[in-house]
């Protein structure tokens, strides 16, 4: 099988062991730009793994991972370090923000990784931060604020460099359902206006609602539930 | 739910008398509502009828129950297809999936393939509400997430299901 | 609060620590070690004043030749000749002694089983294998007697002592000479000579600024693991235990360790005695018995440390509300206070001031003084220090990433990075304030000896039956010997008994006497008288041809002496003095071999100078040999330009060396507590990974993190050392002058400690930001 057309992102036959433990056996996987991809499957499936292949965090010990044309497997440690720098944004479940930074000098952080100085970082990052209405936060330290507004942020983080795949993993995974919902819409909303591909890694049906299709990953094999209809 | 399915389905492994259907079907799914013997009687017949099943065998003595049923390869692939449609996402309808999941392990077919099918469909279900929500007002969004709720509630047991197919497939090869 | 409930909760405590599996295992392990070196290192310290008690003893057991004229004694069936034959090989002095007794109840010396016969030898275990080395060749072409035995440890003062007691006859021709006396016992009564009042103040304020830094040390160390203990303390509010209890329980783990602490120490301390056993620290060495803590000091550690671990846990809980679900450090504590904290070095100053200019000559200091001042100056240091780091982190500006994540870092808890560079400033401003101590006093206590080294580099003084010339002869011919000039000496005067004007006779040939006179003209039958020599009164006065002077005259109360008249001889010209290689003008007669009478020569000792070629190696252990071969009681002697007072040498290294081990024992516990902290960020370090961040900007911040509070730990820790080092040298009345040097030096040293830890916690760090952070099953 290969990619198919017009995708940003795709997967083939990824294998990924830990130790003894095979995480990965022969997965797939695409997307395209501005679709929303739900990763679903129970705990210890490898979702979070794929989404670390996918993302280039981790290397596949076999298999393919093309973005935008480009073999993502066959890159260095620095320029999949670059790519995800410029193109990638991530939101993890918790522990992401640096608890000393404030939450602009946060969601401006992979600005200044990529060496915008800190002023327009910071006025790039305050436009997201009212996007995702968490402005009025700016100053406080992530210890300061709810886990919403500290997922909020990290949704304004992950988007701060335009990129064009974000990757989520649980982002929702510690907050009640009305903050939950709240996360995803903004995250959904403003990732469509950017035309921005999101790989969404969740185990809860709610969140899954608010992508375009989903694959299911059991036992480190992949289904893609469009395309076995 | 569909009891032709059902006893069509208990059929697979093997030719059966009509009284058997009706302890094998309370056993596995009529815990709390036996089987009725006409129903099984009427079942039968029509499915009869439909070139599902063929009577392999009439003891002596007469009557309906003393006929022994065989699945056709008709009614082979109509359980099969039965069982690879999903439902149409609504309440209540664990009895059929349950139902559906012990056929498919009854039958050897791969029973976390219904589930991932189920769950497949109960999401295009949900998006649909959660887009509605979006668009909506404060009445819609409401009402949708009551609908959502429910259609969540049955998608957990349908991933506790799938978490449990093992133990399951014990249980039931073990009755 | 009554007893039995403290009890219960620190028993509680310590039950947690020990039974809390492998990570309660591995913190109790990590403060249990980190203690422990610091209890061996506070028990070491207090043996050290035993162990010199020990060798001091020792070292007057066995003396022999007291350079005290008292009544000599006669030959008896009591008596013991003793001969100082004492040499050195290399830089190592060897203590050498030969012995005739003179009857059957002669003293044997300590540890000394039987007199060795002549011709054979007893030696220390030490010089029995270095004379059967390889290396101890040439040693033992000098000492070539029968080894019949070794000296038992009674009678040595290390267990790495060079000595030997070597048969020998005839000594008895040479007493008088001040290399052989008559004893009838071994052993002086113990006059200790009292400790200078200021080198007895740098011992004391060296032992406060070694101790301090690890006091400071002790008390990070129990609180290695900290952020994890917070959690379970949270768990156990939840299941109800109130606050004041969890601290108790908290305090109980922090002495659970402590009292392992303990136990490591006192190993620690056993094992490292037993290596003091087998090292030599600057030609000190010690037999693992001399270091026996006193049993106070040592009760005194064993009772504070566990004590200091629960009031230390206590203390730190202080700014902390622990809450059944989590643990909440008072989000934005009180702005450290100034004024208290200056309090602390002002009083320590004024603790001093009372004694400044008080210096070497107005009696002793008084201790308890000194030490509270000091002790208070340098506390000062650690309660100024997080006032100043957080002063200065919330002042500074953002620069880049690694700088911005490191800055933030420490203001959010400048406090923890200021407790642990504590120690560190502590050490660091206390070893200046010595340096510049020591520096400062340098002066006083290295002289520059006169020796002409350009001219001649060795000395061998000859008994004073060896002839001089064939002696001069063989030096001649030793390898590496490039020029000798050699003198008879003799003294003369105007009597033969109770001279009331004397002066020196010199017998060397015209090359020799050019050296040390400046002379008219030379021929071999020449003599010289020399005018107007430094301290020089009488030979003008003597210097009449044909009058009769005296050689070796006699005095009263003293044994007769040779008593041998020598005539101003006729033509005797005049001399002019000059500064000869010794550093002085030689006075008196000046006489060409010729122009001396046979007769003179029993009253002459010889003195030979050696121009050595110091390339050669070993030259002076060659010329050593020679002067053995020549007569066993010739002494040489190797030239240097200063001598430096013993004692204060050791001081001065004993310091460094000191300095060094409790810099790297702190950097230790900064490593700890540095992969500590990064073991509790593996997650964020993780997803800063995933979003693309450079290793080099993340392993930067921690570079930073560390090096801004050493950074100005150092700054301060320069301030107050130099400081201290000035008061301290007003008091000891020496000019004030900074030591940059030291400063340089030691506030290097902390700098490295900091790049060796950032260097060491690297490769944690990279390991940690492997993605498998981000796993959460």
């Amino acid at each position: 099988m290969t990619a198919p057309a017009g995708s940003l992102l795709a997967a083939e036959r990824l294998r990924k062991a830990y130790g003894p433990t095979l995480a990965l056996d022969g997965a797939e996987f695409s997307i395209h730009p501005g679709e929303v991809v739900a990763v679903m499957g129970p705990s210890g499936s490898g979702k979070s793994t794929l989404l670390h292949c996918l993302a280039g965090i981790v290397t596949p010990d076999s298999g393919t991972i093309t973005y935008d044309g480009r073999e993502l497997s066959a890159m260095g440690d620095a320029r999949r370090s670059a790519l995800r720098r410029s193109e990638f944004g991530f939101v993890f479940q918790f522990g992401q923000l640096v608890p000393e930074l404030t939450c602009v000098e946060n969601v401006a952080l992979p600005l200044r990784l990529n060496g915008t100085p800190r002023k327009e970082a910071e006025r790039a990052a305050l436009g997201w931060m009212e996007r995702l209405e968490v402005d009025d936060l700016a100053k406080q330290r992530p210890g300061e604020v709810s886990g919403g507004q500290g997922q909020r942020v990290a949704v304004a983080r992950a988007l701060v460099t335009g990129p064009r795949v974000v990757f989520a993993d649980e982002p929702t995974g510690a907050l009640d359902s009305l903050n939950g919902e709240r996360v995803m819409e903004l995250l959904t909303e403003a990732a469509r206006s950017t035309n921005a591909a999101v790989v969404l890694v969740t185990h809860e049906a709610r969140v899954a609602a608010y992508s375009d299709r989903e694959i299911v990953v059991r036992d480190g094999k992949s289904r893609d539930m469009e395309r076995a209809l | 739910m569909s009891i032709g399915h059902t006893l069509l389905g208990l059929l697979e492994s093997g030719p059966r008398h009509g009284y058997d259907l009706k302890r094998a079907f309370d056993e596995k799914f009529g815990h709390d509502r036996p089987l009725h013997y006409g129903q099984v009687y009427s079942t039968m017949s029509r499915l009869l009828k439909n070139g599902l099943v063929v009577v392999d065998g009439i003891e002596a003595g007469g009557g309906p129950e003393r006929k022994r049923y065989a699945i056709t390869d008709a009614g082979i692939t109509d359980v099969a297809q039965w069982l690879a449609t999903p439902e149409k996402p609504e309440p209540y309808l664990q009895s059929t999936l349950y139902t559906k999941v012990v056929l498919a392990l009854l039958t050897h077919r791969d029973a976390a393939d219904i589930l991932d099918t189920q769950r497949s469909e109960h999401l295009r279900s949900m998006r649909i509400l959660t887009d509605r929500k979006r668009k909506g007002d404060l009445a819609d969004q409401l009402i949708c997430d009551h609908a959502l709720f429910h259609l969540e509630a049955d998608l957990r047991w349908l991933e506790l299901t799938a978490a449990r197919l093992d133990k399951l497939r014990e249980a039931v090869a073990a009755q | 609060m009554n007893a039995l409930q403290w009890t219960r909760d620190l028993a509680m405590g310590v039950r947690f620590a020990l039974t809390g599996g492998r990570e309660g295992w591995t913190r109790a392990l990590l403060t249990a070690v980190g203690v422990g070196l610091g209890v061996a290192l506070l028990l070491l310290t207090t043996a050290i004043p035993n162990a010199l008690a020990v060798r001091h003893e020792r070292e007057a057991a066995r003396t022999d030749i007291t350079f005290v004229d008292s009544a000599p004694l006669s030959r008896a069936d009591d008596t013991l000749l003793v001969a100082n034959v004492g040499t050195d090989f290399r830089d190592e002095s060897v203590r050498g002694r030969e012995l005739e007794p003179e009857g059957p109840r002669a003293p044997l010396p300590p540890g000394v089983a039987e007199f060795p016969a002549k011709g054979e030898m007893v030696v220390s275990p030490a010089l029995k294998e270095l004379l059967e080395s390889d290396s101890g060749k040439l040693l033992r072409e000098r000492l070539p007697d029968r080894i019949a035995g070794t000296i038992a440890e009674e009678g040595l003062i290390g267990s790495s002592e060079l000595a030997f007691y070597r048969g020998a006859d005839g000594l008895a021709a040479h007493l008088g000479s001040g290399r052989v006396t008559r004893i009838d016992h071994f052993g002086e009564a113990d006059e200790r000579e009292p400790l200078d009042p200021v080198l007895l103040l740098l011992v004391v304020v060296m032992l406060v600024v070694l101790l301090m830094p690890v006091a400071v040390f002790i008390a990070t160390a129990v609180r290695f693991g900290g952020e994890r203990r917070d959690r379970r303390l949270a768990a156990l509010r939840l299941v109800g235990s109130d606050s004041r209890m969890t601290r108790r329980i908290a305090a109980g783990e922090a002495m659970a360790g402590a009292v392992l602490g303990l136990l490591f120490g006192a190993g620690f301390f056993l094992i490292g005695r037993q290596l003091a056993g087998h090292a030599e620290v600057w030609h000190v060495s010690v037999f693992p018995s001399y270091l026996d803590p006193s049993p106070a000091l040592a009760l005194l550690v064993a009772v504070t440390v566990p004590a200091a671990a629960v009031l230390v846990t206590l203390f730190a809980l202080r700014g902390v509300v622990i809450e059944p679900l989590g643990v909440v450090r008072t989000a934005r504590p009180a702005r450290r206070r100034l004024w208290w904290r200056l309090l602390l070095p002002l009083g320590g100053l004024a603790m001093l001031y009372p004694m400044f200019g008080q210096g070497n000559d107005d009696g002793e200091f008084n201790q308890y003084l000194v030490v509270g001042g000091v002790v208070l100056l340098l506390v000062g240091v650690t309660a100024l220090l997080p006032w100043l780091v957080e002063r200065v982190v919330t002042r500074l500006g953002t620069g880049g990433v690694s700088w911005q994540l490191a800055v933030r870092r420490l203001q959010v808890s400048s406090g923890t990075s200021a407790r642990t560079v504590n120690g560190i400033a502590v050490a660091v401003a206390g070893a200046i304030a010595l340096q510049m101590l020591l520096a400062g006093v340098d002066g006083d206590y290295t002289k520059d000896t006169a020796y002409d080294v350009t001219r001649a580099q060795m000395q061998v003084s000859l008994p004073e039956d060896v002839p001089v010339t064939s002696a001069a002869a063989k030096f001649g011919r030793t390898k590496g010997v490039r020029g000798v000039d050699a003198y008879s000496e003799g003294y003369l005067g105007d009597r033969r008994e109770d001279p009331e004007r004397s002066t020196m006779l010199t017998v060397g040939d015209c090359a020799a006497l050019r050296e040390i006179a400046t002379l008219p003209s030379c021929r071999d039958g020449d003599a010289f008288a020399v005018i107007g020599a430094e301290y020089d009164t009488d030979t003008e006065k003597l210097a009449a041809p044909g009058r009769t002077l005296y050689l070796d005259p006699s005095y009263e109360g003293g044994p007769k002496s040779k008593e041998i008249p020598w005539t101003v001889p006729e033509g005797v010209k005049e001399a002019r003095p000059r500064i000869g290689p010794t550093g002085t003008e030689q006075m008196g007669f000046l006489v060409t071999p010729k122009a001396l009478a046979a007769t003179a020569g029993p009253a002459l000792t010889g003195q030979i100078y050696l121009r050595l070629d110091e390339s050669v190696p070993d030259v002076q252990d060659l010329v050593r040999n020679t002067a053995a071969a020549v007569d066993p009681l010739a002494s040489p002697m190797t030239w240097s330009a200063v001598e430096r007072n013993e004692r204060f040498t050791a001081i001065r290294t004993a310091l460094f060396a000191g300095a060094a081990c409790v810099l790297a024992l702190i950097g230790a516990s900064l490593l700890v507590s540095q992969l500590e902290q990064l073991r509790e960020r593996r997650k964020l370090l993780s997803s800063l990974v995933a979003f693309g961040t450079r290793r080099r900007t993340l392993g930067l911040s921690v570079l930073w993190q560390t090096a801004i509070p050493i950074g100005l730990g150092l700054l301060l820790a320069s301030a107050v050392g130099v400081t201290l080092g000035a008061v301290l040298l007003r008091m000891t009345d020496t000019t004030v002058r900074v030591d940059w040097s030291g400063v340089l030096s030691m506030t290097g040293i902390g700098a490295a400690v900091v790049l060796v830890v950032t260097l060491l916690s690297l490769p944690p760090l990279l390991r940690l930001m492997r993605p498998d952070g981000l796993r959460t099953e």
